[in-house]
């Protein structure tokens, strides 16, 4: 169970962190209008050129291994479910390390979304 | 693309294409993993051999080439939607990642497992009413 715990740990909060950092840095790249195949390889190689690129791509690096193992243990239909817990934590963290300004209504839809996966999590046979 | 119109549809599409490719990867991974055979041991050694029979796994390969076309799509779409509305959006992916789970993997899946993934996409439709850019390009 403490291994279940710790990797679970470590795809919620690597996972998130990871997921902001890769927002800042798209965020610096700007608004992305060119969906051909050379244009986005040209945004691709600009956004390596950003350090907050390469501390998501490490964090998300840990947390898909992390998934990795949890997924020999489990069923992949209470792993993905339990993830979850990273939508308070990016909502929070949106606001908090991004800037953005999250209504009262979206809060809502994160917060069922969060009971809901609370209750895919209860349902575990 | 300038318009709200444009940027609906843009969002639209990607979120689409992340809600699709992240279950299918997830659930190509966890057959992977199940092949491989529960890890019962987390010394360096054992986690070194189970390494390469990871990525000796072509059904690992193929969950990882899906979670790259999630990871493109949701690359693309953070560089101008929040991250606060994309994240909640795509939380499509577990329902469809329990359906496949069921019927692609043959897991049990409970009555009040099926009721969660009900109250999830009810809060996914109040997230995908709110405008999915609150912050200005810099």
């Amino acid at each position: 169970m403490l291994v279940e715990v710790i990797l679970i740990f470590f795809i919620v909060v690597a996972g998130t962190g990871g997921e902001l950092c890769l927002t800042r840095a798209m965020k610096t790249i700007g608004e992305v209008h060119d969906f051909r195949p050379r244009a986005l390889l040209n945004v691709f190689a600009r956004a390596l050129r950003v350090g907050w690129m390469w501390i998501a791509l490490l964090l998300m690096t840990s947390g898909f291994f992390s998934l990795l193992g949890m997924l020999s243990l489990e069923n992949v239909s209470f792993v993905v479910p339990v993830t979850a817990l990273s939508y308070a934590a990016g909502a929070y963290g949106g606001s908090l390390f991004l800037g953005e300004k999250v209504t009262r209504q979206r809060w809502l839809g994160v917060l069922m979304v969060c009971i809901g996966v609370t209750m895919v999590w209860k349902g575990r046979g | 693309m300038k318009s709200a119109a444009g940027l609906h549809l843009k969002t639209f599409c990607l979120i689409l294409i992340m809600v699709l490719f992240g279950p299918l990867g997830d659930v190509l991974l966890s057959k992977g993993m199940k092949d491989l055979g529960r890890i019962s041991s987390w010394s360096p050694p054992e986690l070194a051999h189970l390494f390469v029979a990871v990525f000796s796994s072509g059904m690992i390969w193929a969950g990882i080439a899906c979670l790259l076309g999630f990871f493109i799509a949701y690359t693309l779409v953070l560089s101008w939607a929040d991250y606060s509305f994309v994240q909640p959006s795509s939380s499509f992916a577990y329902g469809i990642v329990a359906l496949l789970g069921h019927f692609l993997l043959g897991e049990a899946i409970s009555p009040l497992r099926w009721a969660g993934i009900l109250v999830i996409c009810c809060g996914v439709l109040i997230v995908g009413h709110t405008p999915p850019r609150t912050t200005e390009n810099e």
